[in-house]
């Protein structure tokens, strides 16, 4: 427990946070602006999963130790993301999601 | 635990073994013999394919974290099958134009550490280790996706999926972090005990559902296939349209039929409106693409709406047409992606326009390709008929008429564009038609199975018998 601050205050900023990411997801033109909005979104449930653990079921760390997983994976997955951009940057030299696009409907 | 319960793993254990063989050979293997990692990777596959139809029993494991059962297993089997036909069609694919780069190992790699985690995604018994075996299945697929590094639109394939994926997996998280919240727990069994259909569960429902909507191309969030298929390696695309929507559709059904039960009337509702939109957007998208790739991932999102008839039921009748659709679909969809990519690697070509008179220069592919098509539209005497059917009576028998009505409706739109193709190579005569040529051995077997599957499994009944028979463990 956080002595004065409520879960509810924690649960709104996370939701903040998530909602941001998404925005980001959406309206940003760089690639890399994109990946760090999904970071956001992973970041919101990772904060997500720690805060319930602790203030609704304190007795067993299900939720800590998932947190941890998602760390762990978000870190693959980012790795993985800026090799393919970095291949992406070596063919178009740019990083703007208009110049990298040849497929379209 | 004991050792013995350790085997209970067998389909995970024994990849892992082919994965760690696989990097071995890579280091020891000389740079001119390189091509014979293929042949390895593709005997080693095909053990374990065998070695997977062994029974195994039931249980549990790390808990209940891993649950293995006998309709798991089966479908295990499937997806395995489907990897063994994928990899014969692909096999001189890799051989040609992987190995010279050094690049063939990886490919197998990366394909069977995507499969292992499908494995443990379909047998999770919590959300964590679905979670881990959803990114563990997604991941490997967006690095093969751009897996040609020369060329542009394979890059920019992996990125299109790498984000999109990483965007529904955030979104699916935050979905099972609220779930957990109101469940108190992340182990199924203990959720299905907590579980109401109060407000802050059927936000985290939606939003989980998301996450795996995407994985299966469903409408609001399909707008990465056509992009992803027509960019990466047809291999991959195959890989995407079927197995890995194979995969997603059977945990989604057993999260919907078991611990998510309490919240029918909700995904109910969402399943109509969805396999609605689905069928419709991936029908008539799919009418005026002139890409084969792009042709067959419209197709194989309306064939993504059929499967939701089945879904939409909760009943075992729903879980056994399910299986039975999945499991013709996989042969029908390989066999059109073999074919498309046997045409595309002897000449390079993939326009619908390019196939016109194939059936005067290639007479066995074409009939391969009309087969699969017939079946993909369900046309009878083929297997494809067989397992729409049972989808509609499905949902039929759940009293969704006018579902059934216009899931029918968008059957006839589909045998419009799959007759156009099917016209392109029989009645018109090309200016410019492919050249006759011979396809290598693994490609014609991989064909082989395939076409065997379409005729024999529709006609096979004692198969549809014993999903059913398998299903009542959802129940």
């Amino acid at each position: 427990m956080i002595p004065g601050v409520s879960i509810t205050e924690i649960l709104t900023l996370t939701s903040i946070l998530f909602f941001i990411g998404i925005y980001g997801f959406i309206t940003r033109k760089n690639l890399i602006s994109i990946l760090i909005s999904v970071e956001l979104i992973l970041n919101a449930s990772v904060v997500n999963f720690v805060i319930i653990n602790k203030y609704l079921f304190p007795d067993v760390l299900q939720g800590v130790v998932y947190s941890i997983f998602i760390i762990a994976v978000a870190a693959a997955e980012t790795a993985l993301a800026v090799a393919i951009i970095i291949n992406l940057y070596r063919q178009v030299s740019s990083v703007e999601v208009k110049e990298t696009e040849v497929m379209k409907y | 635990m004991d050792l013995n319960n350790f085997f209970l793993m067998r389909h995970e254990l024994t990849l892992l073994v082919i994965i760690l063989i696989l990097l071995i050979a890579e280091i020891f293997i000389s740079e001119a013999k390189k091509s014979r990692v293929v042949s390895l990777a593709l005997l080693l596959f095909g053990i374990h394919t065998v070695s997977g139809f062994f029974p195994l029993a039931e249980s549990n494991l790390f808990g209940g974290m891993f649950r293995s059962n006998e309709l798991i297993h089966f479908f295990k089997n499937v997806l395995n099958l489907g990897v063994l036909i994928l990899l014969l069609q692909s096999a001189d694919w890799v051989k040609e134009k992987m190995t010279s780069n050094d690049r063939g190992t990886e490919f197998f790699i990366l394909l069977f550490a995507s499969l292992f985690g499908m494995y443990f995604m379909i047998s999770a018994g919590d959300f964590l280790m679905f979670y881990i075996g959803l990114e563990l299945s997604t991941l490997p697929i967006a690095a093969l996706a751009a897996f040609e590094v020369m060329k542009r639109s394979s890059s920019e394939a992996g990125i299109k999926l790498i984000l999109s994926a990483a965007l529904a997996s955030g979104v699916s998280l935050f979905g099972i972090s609220m779930l957990y919240a109101t469940a108190g727990s992340i182990y199924f069994d203990e959720i299905i005990l907590n579980i109401t259909a109060d407000n802050l569960t059927l936000l985290g429902f939606l939003l989980f559902f998301a996450g795996l909507a995407f994985k299966i191309s469903l409408v609001p969030f399909h707008f990465w296939t056509a992009d992803v298929y027509e960019g990466a390696p047809i291999s991959i695309a195959s890989y995407l349209s079927v197995i890995s929507k194979g995969a997603a559709v059977f945990i989604l059904m057993i999260l919907l039929f078991s611990i998510l039960k309490p919240l029918m009337e909700v995904w109910e509702k969402l399943i109509y409106v969805l396999a609605l939109a689905t069928m419709f957007t991936g029908n008539l998208f799919a009418l005026r693409q002139q890409n084969m790739k792009r042709f067959l991932a419209f197709s194989s999102i309306a064939q993504a709406g059929f499967i939701l008839l089945g879904l939409i039921t909760g009943t075992q009748l729903g879980t056994a047409t399910v299986v039975y659709f999945v499991t013709i679909y996989i042969f029908s969809n390989l066999a059109a992606f073999g074919v498309v990519q046997a045409i595309s690697l002897q000449t390079g070509r993939e326009n619908m326009k390019d196939y016109e008179g194939l059936y005067r220069t290639n007479p066995n592919l074409s009939l391969v390709m009309m087969l699969a098509l017939f079946s993909l539209a369900g046309i009878p005497p083929v297997a494809g008929f067989f397992g729409k059917f049972f989808l509609f009576t499905a949902a039929a028998s759940e009293g969704y008429y006018l579902l059934v009505f216009l899931a029918v409706v968008n059957v006839t739109i589909s045998l419009y564009y799959y007759l156009l193709v099917i016209r392109a190579m029989f009645i018109r005569k090309g200016e410019d038609p492919i050249p006759f040529f011979r396809n290598k051995v693994y490609m014609r077997i991989g064909l082989l199975i395939t076409v065997i599957g379409i005729l024999a499994l529709g006609l096979y009944s004692p198969l549809y018998d014993y999903i059913f028979q398998l299903s009542g463990i959802l129940k």
